[in-house]
């Protein structure tokens, strides 16, 4: 083993070897970041929408739970790489495609990854509403306020507390997702881990430094999310730990 | 741990040299043994290393590399006294080829791989079987006719290529501030080109005529630059295995001479190819033409 | 370029069914050896020994800190000598395809290895003092009153998981192999369709995928109505 590899310098960029390393989780950490905001309005509008008495809007939200649930993840990066740049209306496609390239797989990726775990978040967050007893709806109802300030002010609080534990998964589950979007060509710490291999020739050692990188990542929003569960639990509930 | 991983670093460098086996009184060592043992060679090609190694419609492996191959394999037949030997493709990138070839996925390779000093660390390669000049393929109606004007500008490149390299390199060096995709295949790469990602893609001259032939409109897309380096493909072998080396560069030096390389040229690069018929139109440069006369296997860097 | 000639797909039928098979040898082989390895680190899980709960919560916590297709790209460019070696294969067999197998196994066992525990863990305490009290030992208890339990409460989890690995082997993508999707983007490339091949790829995975979740849907109806009239 020689670790003294990672302080060496790399080939080119005039940087050394670690530099690489720390790049690609800098990219991971924000492709994750970017793309849980989206993963998480997505899931939010949908979820809601799934619990709504308007039959249009629950049919909208189980199609989108449906079409990014049931394709593997791979052939709808390759969906947003490929296709959808041709089928934006006017000059927008082109112009996307003229992007940094840097920033427009980014993009892309964020995109991609975003709308895929915001179907299942968007399954959370109905199963979140569908826990609370139809009391409280009516209860609001009852007290004057309308259908939306009843979300907004009753149900959902509670809502997202109780599914707390299965978002801590589903985020785990999205930064070990982000990694298939290497293969658009976004550098993250995979697509590092191979132009390490391919430079260096030393495998073992640039596979083992970027898969601790995934694993220390890992265990970090792990702690942080914990942390965070404690914080904002329901008085009195067990946390609503589903399985 | 460092021990353990040593070791079995070990064990698998020594893997494939395997037990010597006498044969005609001529011990066989290392690729050849493991292939009389086990009866299987295992071949790796590229998938679109046009026109020399790349599937055709019917998802079967051909090119100008290729035949080289098919020759490699009938010769080791023959060397190992042998009427069948089952061939066994697995598909290689740039970027994993050498990684593969090392951890014993596949035996040999003959595609587009360019020989140098700093893949000879790792890896051997035959006597070269093509010379190459790196450069650019473009529109033909965008403003880049040289390196020069690649400033700010939008570029991709295969991964794991020597122009990959070069590109990081010249952009590091002139400020260049380029804009570097880098994708899996030579074929990625030019519908990033194809389809507007990209303004110019940097690559082995030929590879970039393979390319051409394939695009929906050939005549679209001009070749331009000034080479930004000459540069040898040979067949490449694991190292320090003289005996196999040895078997690889006669074979490729015999089908030289005889004029064999010759007609297989014309095949592949002045004639319609597979899968759609498109041609290469691509001359014999007096760099071929001296090396189709003295047959060697020198790195040109 | 979404143009895509009805003859190709025709022309390219049986190379896609290979593709197929492929899928689904991996998925299956993945299911079966991932669930059967998920229940033995699921067992360990709940066992009275210290070390074997710890060695196998490492296991877990760890396959499922690392993404899937670094584990693909480790059993692919780093081990499969020692594969090769340690199932003793013949060179015929295509080490991609045991690579994927193996990876997707180790991987999945990681995640059934949670569900059992899950379920195992959705039993009444009372069930495994009664079996002991009637005289079974732990692991006769293990066979045949909780395991048991616990595959039936957890069958729509484990069938679900199933669906996600079908997905999953999409990802072989990145070894090489001909995979269906590969397969399916292969053909879109050599022959200039590559959009409206990726798309084709896409709606057969939705079709499959989405009718199988029905399916598990109403087993997990059945289930809980089951439930509510025993």
């Amino acid at each position: 083993m020689h670790w003294g590899l990672f302080f060496e310098q790399a080939p080119f960029g005039g940087v050394q070897y670690y530099q690489w390393l720390l790049r690609g989780f800098a990219v991971t950490v924000e492709l994750s970041v970017c793309a849980w905001v989206v993963a998480f309005l997505a899931g939010s509008v949908f979820g809601i929408m799934r619990t709504l008495p308007h039959r249009a809007f629950r049919a909208a939200g189980g199609f989108y739970v449906a079409v990014f649930r049931n394709i593997p993840l791979i052939a709808q990066f390759f969906v947003w790489y490929l296709v959808v740049p041709e089928l934006l209306p006017g000059s927008l496609g082109r112009d996307l495609k003229a992007m940094d390239p840097e920033i427009q797989f980014f993009i892309l990726a964020v995109a991609c990854l975003g709308l895929f775990t915001g179907g299942r978040i968007c399954e959370q967050v109905r199963s979140g509403i569908q826990a609370q007893s139809r009391g409280q709806l009516s209860a609001g109802l009852a007290l004057g306020l309308t259908l939306p300030q009843c979300y907004r002010h009753v149900i959902m609080p509670n809502a997202y507390r109780i599914i707390m534990p299965p978002m801590t998964s589903e985020i785990l589950n999205m930064i070990k997702n982000s990694a298939v979007a290497s293969t658009i060509g976004v550098i993250d710490l995979s697509a590092q881990a191979n132009r390490l291999l391919e430079y260096s020739a030393r495998p073992y050692e640039s596979f083992i430094a970027i898969t601790l990188a995934y694993v220390t990542l890992n265990f970090t929003v792990m702690f942080l999310m914990r942390l965070l569960e404690r914080k904002i639990r329901v008085p009195g509930s067990t946390g609503g730990r589903h399985v | 741990m460092k021990k353990l991983f040593g070791s079995l670093l070990l064990a698998l460098l020594l893997l494939p040299c395997g037990a010597g086996i006498a044969l005609g009184g001529e011990e066989l060592g290392g690729t050849l043994a493991k292939i009389k043992k086990d009866g299987v060679i295992i071949v790796g090609h590229r998938e679109s290393s046009v026109p020399f190694s790349y599937y055709d419609s019917a998802q079967n492996v051909v090119g100008y590399a290729q035949d080289y191959s098919k020759l490699i394999v009938e010769a080791v037949k023959k060397k190992l006294g042998v009427s069948e030997l089952t061939v066994k493709l697995v598909p290689i990138t740039s970027q994993n080829r050498i990684p593969l070839l090392a951890n014993g996925t596949y035996d040999f390779e003959c595609g587009s791989t360019t020989n140098n000093l700093e893949r000879q660390q790792q890896v051997a390669f035959s006597n070269t079987f093509f010379i190459i000049g790196t450069r650019l393929l473009v529109h033909k109606d965008s403003k880049i006719t040289d390196f020069s004007d690649l400033k700010g500008r939008r570029v991709v490149v295969t991964a794991g290529t020597t122009s990959e390299k070069l590109l990081f390199l010249m952009n590091d060096r002139d400020k260049m501030n380029v804009q570097i995709i880098s994708t899996p295949t030579h074929g990625d790469s030019f519908r990033s080109l194809e389809s507007g990602r990209a303004e110019a893609f940097f690559l082995d001259d030929v590879l970039l005529a393979g390319e051409r032939s394939r695009a929906r409109n050939p005549s679209d897309w001009v070749i331009v630059g000034t080479p930004q380096s000459y540069e040898a493909y040979g067949c490449m072998l694991r190292k320090d295995d003289p005996q196999f080396k040895a078997l690889v560069d006669e074979t490729i030096a015999s089908a030289q001479l005889s004029g064999l390389a010759e007609s297989s040229y014309e095949q592949w690069f002045k004639k319609p190819i597979p899968p759609r018929g498109a041609i290469m139109n691509f001359d014999l440069s007096e760099a071929m033409k001296d090396l189709l006369r003295n047959p060697n296997d020198k790195a040109f860097q | 370029m979404f143009d895509l000639d009805p003859l190709l797909l025709l022309q390219t039928a049986p190379i896609l069914l290979k593709g197929m098979l492929i899928t689904l040898k991996i998925t299956v082989a993945a299911v079966v050896l991932g669930m059967f390895s998920g229940t033995l680190l699921a067992v360990a899980r709940v066992s009275p020994i210290l070390p074997l709960r710890w060695l196998s919560a490492l296991y877990v916590n760890c396959f499922r800190s690392i993404p899937l297709v670094m584990v693909l790209m480790w059993f692919y460019l780093i081990v499969p000598q020692m594969l090769a070696r340690f199932f003793n294969l013949s060179p015929l067999t295509d080490i991609r395809l045991i690579s994927a197998i193996t990876a997707f196994t180790m991987f999945e066992a990681a995640y059934y290895a949670e569900i059992i525990r899950a379920g195992l863990g959705s039993i009444p305490r009372g069930q495994t003092q009664a079996a002991l009290a009637l005289g079974m030992t732990l692991p006769q208890a293990l066979r045949l009153v909780l395991l048991p339990q616990a595959f039936r409460a957890m069958a729509p989890l484990l069938l679900t998981q199933g669906i996600i690995l079908f997905q999953d082997t999409a990802l072989v993508y990145i070894l090489g192999l001909g995979d269906f999707f590969r397969t399916a983007v292969t053909i879109g490339k050599t022959n200039g369709y590559e959009p409206a091949m990726i798309l084709f790829a896409g709606l057969i995975y939705f079709g499959i995928c989405y009718a199988a979740s029905r399916l598990v849907d109403s087993l997990k109806r059945a289930l809980a109505e089951q439930k509510r009239a025993s």
